[in-house]
């Protein structure tokens, strides 16, 4: 059954690009206002979604070639190294730490090991989400 | 006057959110459903803009654009099920 879906496709073309960069900017704005790295990784993972709805799990797989249960172990690999890495400083696990550095262009910036966890979070958060969403909504064999 | 204003137009989208409820659950069909659900998400996306005028406040904007979005890619799911039966194809068909 052959059905015309140009419209979405067109459509989705453009608004995936939108919705990723939605997603990397509630990712960054998280250190100081509503967003962080939960936010950022679902709205990510919700364009990914919108892809595989569009097109089919062949063709993504080309274009975004990861496995998404890989993707989630980094995520908790990165999240908690990060808490790992603050006891080698005789503090407590998970502790974190930043500062303020003067950038040319930036200006005064925040620098902090936060920002590093918050990734973790959010690979964590895409590689889950898609690997659910794959899982419940493939059809039957057959 | 324009807080009364606002607040006259927030209880008039809770009574359009109440009303296209009825048609999610009475809905004869399943695409009175999809688009019942959509436009719950587009009066639910006015009322969230109206509410942060009304509190002078821009930290309901990213809400409201996630909401958006949800609502965007909800629908689009729905209306493939509808049309197809099957949410992600496995394989191109073209």
């Amino acid at each position: 059954m052959k059905i015309n879906d140009v419209i979405l496709r067109t459509v989705t073309k453009a608004v995936v690009f939108i919705i990723l960069t939605l997603g990397v900017y509630l990712f960054f704005a998280g250190h100081h206002a509503p967003g962080g790295g939960f936010i950022g990784g679902l709205v990510l993972a919700s364009g990914i979604v919108l892809l595989y709805l569009a097109y089919d799990i062949e063709t993504v797989h080309r274009g975004v070639p990861f496995n998404f249960k890989k993707v989630a172990a980094v995520g908790v690999l990165l999240a908690t190294g990060t808490g790992i890495g603050s006891i080698f400083f005789d503090v407590p696990f998970l502790t974190q730490t930043g500062k303020y550095i003067t950038l040319p262009i930036l200006g005064k910036t925040s620098f902090s090991t936060v920002t590093l966890f918050e990734a973790g979070v959010a690979l964590t958060v895409v590689g889950t989400v898609v690997t659910i969403i794959l899982s419940i909504s493939e059809e039957e064999e057959g | 006057m324009i807080d009364q204003i606002l607040m006259l137009a927030l209880a008039l989208f809770s009574l359009s959110i109440a009303i296209t409820l009825y048609r999610v659950i009475k809905g004869p069909s399943m695409p009175d459903r999809a688009i019942a659900l959509d436009t719950i998400g587009v009066n639910l996306l006015s009322a969230i803009a109206i509410v942060s005028i009304v509190l002078k406040t821009k930290a309901y904007l990213e809400a409201i654009l996630i909401l958006g979005i949800l609502a965007f890619i909800g629908t689009i799911a729905f209306t493939k099920y509808i049309e197809r039966g099957v949410v992600v194809e496995r394989k191109s068909n073209h």
